[in-house]
């Protein structure tokens, strides 16, 4: 049943982060952004699973644990921090952001 | 007494710098006691060693003060040297130099610079001291450099005339030139023999060269470069006419009596690279035939009185170049001596003249004050009798005699040497007495204003009775053959030998100069006392060529446009400043690049994510091209 | 192993929706979907336990979070629009490019080293909590402070401060 080839798992793995990434640099909307970090996150997570079967150690579900533990913390600050640029700028345009420039 | 010879340069200076410190504030009484009186006792002392040198051995003296530098095996000291060839230098600097003090303080009494006029004249007279006391090449550079400072200071003394400013500038631009000719020989002779100790350099040249070798001509070369700017010959003369912008006594100092010697000095010390360097030699004797001729035609053409006696000035160093280059040094330190009375003298003269007559220059002005100043009338013609060589009675006859004869007999002399001396000689009487004529005889164009004091008259008086007789210390071998002169030196400078079989001749070559000058004296009477229209007639005929020699034979004007205009273009066009906008370039690229990378920081995340993958794109294709 | 590839297919597919869409709300669902696939995967390579925590934390937790957002920021077909307007497809072309080639590259990278493992056992939770509670128990200290300054971090940075206006100015604001 299980022989599937490591190749497959992380090649699976580099596909989802590339959309996830076509998608962070295409998108304008801030929580599209945050959506797009998202799937980065959980494609890295399964290379992380992918590698740990190929060795047959827990120490990539380890790795997946923690990474998920970061992605929801992430998630709930960052969206607080969407929240607050709402508040003040009044869009959800990136680009509005950018007292920073220059 | 030998061990104060270090008061001789150091009087002046300290009288220069008590002047520095407080002579705004001394009273105009005080100012002259503290100016010539430094210079005075400088005469003093120099009085008491000179007579103790005379009456011991004449062996040279030498006296350390402190090591100057010391690096690597360069050793120049501050160390004086005394012996027979700097005694007579000495001995002419204080002693004509204090008759010149005195002179100028009844004669600058007046102007507001008084104790400033002081002070550079002491520090010129240190200086030049300095120059001819120096044992080594160095402290006389030293020396050479400081007369120079000092004559662009006093030739701009009156400043807030701006062309005596440019007058200044000019002299010491040109004598730059040739400083930098000398400064060069200077390096090459530590290159040969690792030290500038003159004596060292003497006594080892014989041994370090053949007879015409390379590196002596070059040196020999170079160094004449130095003395032909600071001496105003060819072809670096066109400083010194200008140089009269400044105040008389100045030009009596250091454009007649010392600083223009200097050149002189350096070529007779160094005299034995010279002997070895036959062909530099030879160059020294038609720079000064040359000069001597040039200036002389000048001369006759000019009608300011100083320009005159300038251009005489010139025309007299050129004897003394011609006499080194014929082998005759003592003979050149001779007229030296001669020269320096008797042309301090007509300064100082021509300085009283154009003073009492409200500052009129113009010779053709002037007229008839042989009867309103007597003093100065008889003084002034005792020194153009010396300067014109009239013979028997004056100094001068001695001393370019001499330099006449050995230009012929001389081993290095030759027939063209003494055609072009002989010329010389009938043109300088011709001018100076035609400067005599015209400026004490005839009508009074320009009123005196009033007369001349003590201290103006008596230096006058002093320097005529030293310019008559001090050329009886050298008599020919056909007059009595008095050698005090060249005894006296011959400790120093080598003597002149002649060539096969001319001994009888010379007193055909004396009957021949005595006729020219006498001649000159004749025909100049002639032409401006008795009929002045035929000189009218004389220069409409020959206009271009009295032009030319106006112009100094053009030189000027070569030299304006060879490099003051190729020069003056270049500062124009580079108004804008080429370096600076290089430096400016720096900043403006800089301001580029910030502007170009502050671009990119657009505020923009979307860009920064960009940017991101765009470093990790290379950092990947990095790492796999490497593995 | 077929599931792996069914699973793996629907996993792209939704991702590519996901990326496509204008409404926020379609653009989460089909990213739940998304992390299904995944989450099957999970199963398939031998880690049961993983699955779980994804369905319930990433798909249960961390997108109903973003829903709420959402719906807090009470965004109206305007943003819908807004989103059309800002999304055409010549937006894609510089990124796509970038991130081929980084794909390519890391297929380079992946397929020339080593070679085709196979894998048999099931790892279950057992085996993940004696790893997680033995040699990395300070990773899961770490975590837990990280959570709490999640939390904190979260309160603090929601808050909305009322703001004060002069009575002059709040007339002019009309």
């Amino acid at each position: 049943m299980n022989t599937i080839a490591v190749e497959s798992g992380l090649i699976l793995a580099g596909v989802l982060f590339m959309l996830g990434l076509i998608s962070v640099l295409v998108r304008r909307n801030i929580i599209f952004m945050l959506i797009s970090v998202e799937i980065m996150l959980n494609a890295a997570g399964l290379a992380f699973i992918t590698a740990g079967a190929k060795w047959v150690q827990p120490d990539g579900q380890v790795m997946f644990v923690f990474i998920l533990t970061m992605a929801a913390a992430e998630v709930s600050v960052g969206l607080a921090l969407i929240l607050q640029i709402y508040h003040q700028l009044k869009t959800l345009d990136s680009d509005a952001a950018n007292k920073m420039k220059g | 007494m030998k061990e104060l010879l270090w008061l001789i340069p150091a009087l002046p200076f300290i009288g220069a710098l008590i002047l520095i410190l407080a002579g705004s504030r001394l009273s105009r009484s005080l100012v002259p006691v503290v100016g010539a009186g430094s210079v005075g006792l400088a005469a003093l002392v120099t009085l008491l060693i000179g007579f103790e040198f005379l009456s011991g051995t004449r062996a040279p003296f030498e006296q350390l003060l402190w090591t100057w530098i010391e690096v690597d095996g360069f050793k120049p000291e501050v160390a004086l040297y005394l012996d027979s060839l700097s005694l007579v230098f000495i001995f002419v600097i204080t002693f004509v130099g204090f008759l010149i003090h005195l002179y100028s303080a009844e004669f600058m009494r007046e102007d507001e610079g008084y104790s400033r006029f002081f002070t550079f004249l002491n520090l010129f007279v240190g200086s030049m001291l300095m120059l001819v006391l120096a044992n080594n090449l160095v402290l006389m550079y030293l020396g050479w450099e400081g007369v120079g400072l000092c004559s662009y200071l006093l030739i701009g003394f009156w400043y807030k005339e701006e062309k005596n400013g440019y007058a200044a500038r000019k002299a010491f631009i040109i004598t730059r030139v040739g400083d930098t000719a000398m400064a060069i020989g200077l390096f090459m002779l530590f290159r040969t023999f690792g030290t500038l100790d003159i004596q060292a350099i003497l006594s080892g040249a014989q041994d370090t060269w053949q007879v015409g070798s390379q590196t002596a001509v070059a040196i020999g070369l170079l160094l004449l470069g130095g003395a032909v700017g600071k001496s105003a010959q060819l072809p670096l003369q066109t400083w010194l006419p200008d140089a009269m912008a400044g105040p008389s006594p100045v030009s009596a100092l250091i454009h007649a009596a010392t600083m223009v010697t200097a050149g002189v000095y350096l070529i007779a010390r160094m005299y034995a690279i010279f002997e070895l360097a036959p062909l530099a030699q030879l160059w020294v004797g038609i720079i000064g035939a040359l000069t001597l001729l040039i200036s002389g035609f000048t001369a006759l053409t000019q009608y300011d009185l100083k320009r005159i006696l300038a251009y005489s000035t010139i025309s007299q160093i050129g004897y003394m170049f011609l006499a080194l280059g014929v082998g005759a040094f003592s003979s050149a330190i001779f007229h030296f001596m001669i020269h320096a009375f008797f042309k301090a003298l007509l300064f100082l003269a021509a300085g009283a003249v154009i003073h009492l007559l409200h500052h009129e220059h113009d010779i053709f002005r002037m007229g008839g004050l042989r009867k309103k100043l007597p003093v100065i009338y008889w003084t002034f013609l005792i020194g153009a009798a010396s300067l014109a060589a009239l013979p028997l009675i004056t100094g001068g006859f001695y001393s370019k005699d001499q330099i006449l004869w050995y230009a012929y007999a001389g081993e290095k002399g030759n027939i063209w040497f003494l055609v072009a001396a002989m010329t010389g000689a009938f043109v300088t009487s011709l001018y100076t007495f035609r400067m005599v004529f015209v400026t004490f005889f005839g009508t009074e164009k320009t009123h005196v204003g009033h007369h001349a004091g003590t201290l103006m008259t008596l230096p006058l008086v002093v320097l005529a009775i030293l310019s008559t007789l001090g050329g009886f210390i050298e008599l020919p071998h056909t007059m009595g053959h008095v050698q005090l002169f060249s005894d006296h030196l011959s400790t120093v400078l080598p003597a002149i030998s002649l060539k096969e079989g001319v001994e009888s001749s010379e007193w055909i070559v004396q009957l021949i100069a005595a006729g020219l000058s006498l001649t000159g004296v004749y025909i100049a009477y002639f032409l401006y006392v008795q009929s002045p229209q035929s000189v009218e007639r004389i220069k409409t005929s020959v206009n271009a060529l009295h032009q030319f020699w106006f112009s100094g034979w053009g030189f000027d004007a070569v030299y304006d446009f060879l490099f003051v205009k190729p020069f003056l273009w270049m500062a124009r066009t580079n108004k804008a400043d080429v370096v600076d906008k290089a430096y400016d370039g720096v900043v403006v690229s800089t301001g580029y690049f910030h502007r170009g990378f502050a671009w990119t920081q657009s505020g923009i995340m979307r860009w920064y994510m960009v940017g991101i993958v765009i470093g990790t794109i290379l950092v990947v294709t990095l790492s796999l091209i490497y593995y | 192993m077929i599931t792996f590839y069914i699973a793996a297919t629907v996993a792209v597919l939704a991702t590519i929706m996901v990326i496509t869409r204008y409404n926020m709300i379609h653009a989460l669902l089909y990213l739940v979907v998304s992390f299904l696939a995944v989450a099957i995967v999970f199963y398939v390579l031998g880690a049961p336990f993983m699955a779980a925590l994804e369905v319930i934390v990433y798909a249960g937790a961390i997108v109903v979070l973003i829903i709420f957002v959402i719906m807090m920021l009470n965004l109206k077909q305007e943003a819908v629009d807004q989103e059309r307007e800002w999304l055409t497809p010549n937006v894609y072309v510089g990124p796509a490019l970038l991130s081929i080639i980084l794909l390519a590259e890391l297929i380079y990278m992946i397929s020339s080293s080593g070679t085709t493992a196979i894998r048999e056992e099931m790892l279950d939770a057992k085996a993940v909590g004696l790893s997680l509670y033995g040699p990395y128990i300070i990773g899961v200290e770490l975590c837990g402070i990280l959570l709490m300054s999640g939390i904190v971090g979260a309160y603090h940075l929601g808050r909305q401060k009322k703001k004060v206006v002069h009575r002059f100015l709040e007339l002019k604001e009309e």
